[in-house]
């Protein structure tokens, strides 16, 4: 009975949605065919032209100088620079999700028994295997102006790494100290280079430093220090999560 | 002419490789999200939501989002499936099948 | 085209397990289908034929080319690691439930009406 009605309950929200956005006869609420959008009609040309506050012309690799975001990935230069306060809400959510995981799980904790005897490969190979995932991690999050990626999954590698330890010794346990020591200070930083922007800059979160030449490492002004300090932050929430999860309380 | 007439139907037969592509993987997503809702074990549910999961990484590949595909691929595989299978293994009594 | 109607479904999909199912972890795992469903949906909005992906290489070095939306992409880069906060706070009170009432499912857990 439960089955039938919640059969029809989404078969009529299916309708409705397709209904709505492919049969409609509004002008503004009908969706484009795929994949023929005109991005003239979008706020996304300002964006690729990096024309929001005025300028002009095309923009070159390895040849413009001193444009009003300078990192030659778009995606980057949206979520760092030109909507910088929606990445400042999103930190805060991870924090109190953080926050609420080890409030709930909290208490004086010991590692619990594994499931299984980690084998030879495992034990000695995840002492190699978890230096060059540290490297790679670091390098994500480093060029996150230049190549894809960025501090989100470089400091989800990173907490993937400790993950690998975790499973290959029965006995391990990260220094919790520390890693809420990086979280809390890589935290506050960033609110700090905000507020110092409103002296330096004008506003909230500007981005006072020179922009360089499109391309080049040293580029983008303030975009490279605040993913730095994004994927610091996320890859040390994220190993404390785990942490919790992986504990039992001792009784 | 000959050259010109080969070089379009080249071009065509990548275009429908695509598209075949894209129809194989859709169909395979909502067949395993099918099952994974009614899977008799806890542990083969969670192994079918690992699947879809990297059956979305090559979709956002071929809609060329590079960004997307790389910290959904480190997201789905690594953490969240850890953490739901650390959340049964710490529920179960001693020599008992999950 | 096919993979936007696909989307949709999916979301359906997830939909329907969060109605019917009645333990616990199920229901998790179909929020985790319907937030699949939901990033791929907003990626294919902003996808034009033959565009190139959103990065500046020495390559595709001039921005006169035609580029697929890079704004749909940022949305989804938060959406994703916000599900994954959503999961981990539900998973969590899922064991600190299974340790009060000693089961998963919803109707033999016990308590006043």
């Amino acid at each position: 009975m439960k089955q039938v009605i919640s059969i029809i309950l989404v078969l009529l929200i299916g309708v409705l949605i397709f209904g709505a956005l492919y049969f409609s006869s509004d002008e503004s609420l009908k969706f484009n065919e795929y994949g023929k959008v005109n991005l003239a009609d979008r706020v996304s040309e300002k964006y690729i032209d990096k024309s929001v506050n005025g300028g002009s012309g095309v923009v070159e690799y390895q040849k413009s100088e001193g444009l009003e975001s300078g990192s030659a990935n778009y995606v980057t230069s949206i979520i760092v620079n030109y909507r910088s306060f929606d990445t400042l809400g999103e930190v805060t959510v991870l924090f109190i999700s953080a926050f609420g995981v080890a409030l709930l799980l909290g208490g004086k904790r010991k590692r619990q028994k594994n499931m299984f005897e980690p084998n030879f490969i495992l034990k000695h190979g995840a002492r190699l295997v978890f230096g060059l995932m540290v490297i790679f991690g670091v390098y994500m999050f480093s060029h996150g102006h230049l190549t894809p990626g960025g501090g989100f999954p470089g400091g989800s590698i990173i907490a993937a790494s400790i993950l690998l330890l975790y499973m290959a010794d029965n006995e391990f346990r990260a220094k919790m100290k520390s890693l809420k020591a990086t979280e809390g200070i890589a935290g506050s930083l960033y609110v700090i280079i905000g507020l110092l922007a409103v002296v330096l800059g004008g506003y909230f979160l500007a981005n006072f430093l020179p922009t360089g030449i499109v391309g080049d490492l040293l580029s983008g002004g303030v975009i490279p220090i605040v993913y730095i300090l994004i994927g610091l932050k996320v890859g040390s929430e994220l190993s404390g999560i785990i942490d919790s999860f992986v504990t039992k309380e001792v009784e | 002419m000959r050259a010109i007439f080969l070089k379009t139907e080249r071009e065509v037969n990548k275009v429908q490789i695509l598209e075949i592509v894209e129809i194989v993987i859709g169909a395979l997503m909502l067949i395993i999200g099918i099952m994974a809702i009614n899977a008799k074990k806890l542990l083969n549910s969670i192994i079918y939501l690992s699947i879809i999961s990297m059956l979305a990484v090559v979709a956002f590949v071929l809609m060329k989002a590079p960004d997307v595909a790389v910290t959904e691929a480190v997201i789905g595989s690594g953490l969240v499936t850890a953490i739901f299978v650390f959340t049964l293994f710490s529920t179960r009594k001693e020599g008992e099948d999950l | 085209m096919m993979i936007q109607y696909i989307a949709i479904l999916l979301m359906l999909v997830g939909i329907y397990g969060l109605l019917s199912q009645r333990n616990v972890i199920k229901m998790i795992v179909s929020l985790n289908i319907f937030e699949i469903g939901l990033n791929v949906f907003i990626i294919s909005i902003g996808y034009v034929k033959d565009g190139v992906a959103p990065i500046l290489t020495s390559v595709n070095n001039s921005s006169s080319l035609m580029f697929v939306d890079p704004l749909p992409h940022a949305l989804v880069l938060t959406a994703i690691v916000i599900g994954v906060g959503v999961t981990a706070l539900a998973l969590a009170l899922a064991r600190k439930m299974h340790k009060k009432y000693g089961t998963y499912e919803l109707d033999e857990m016990g308590g006043e009406a």
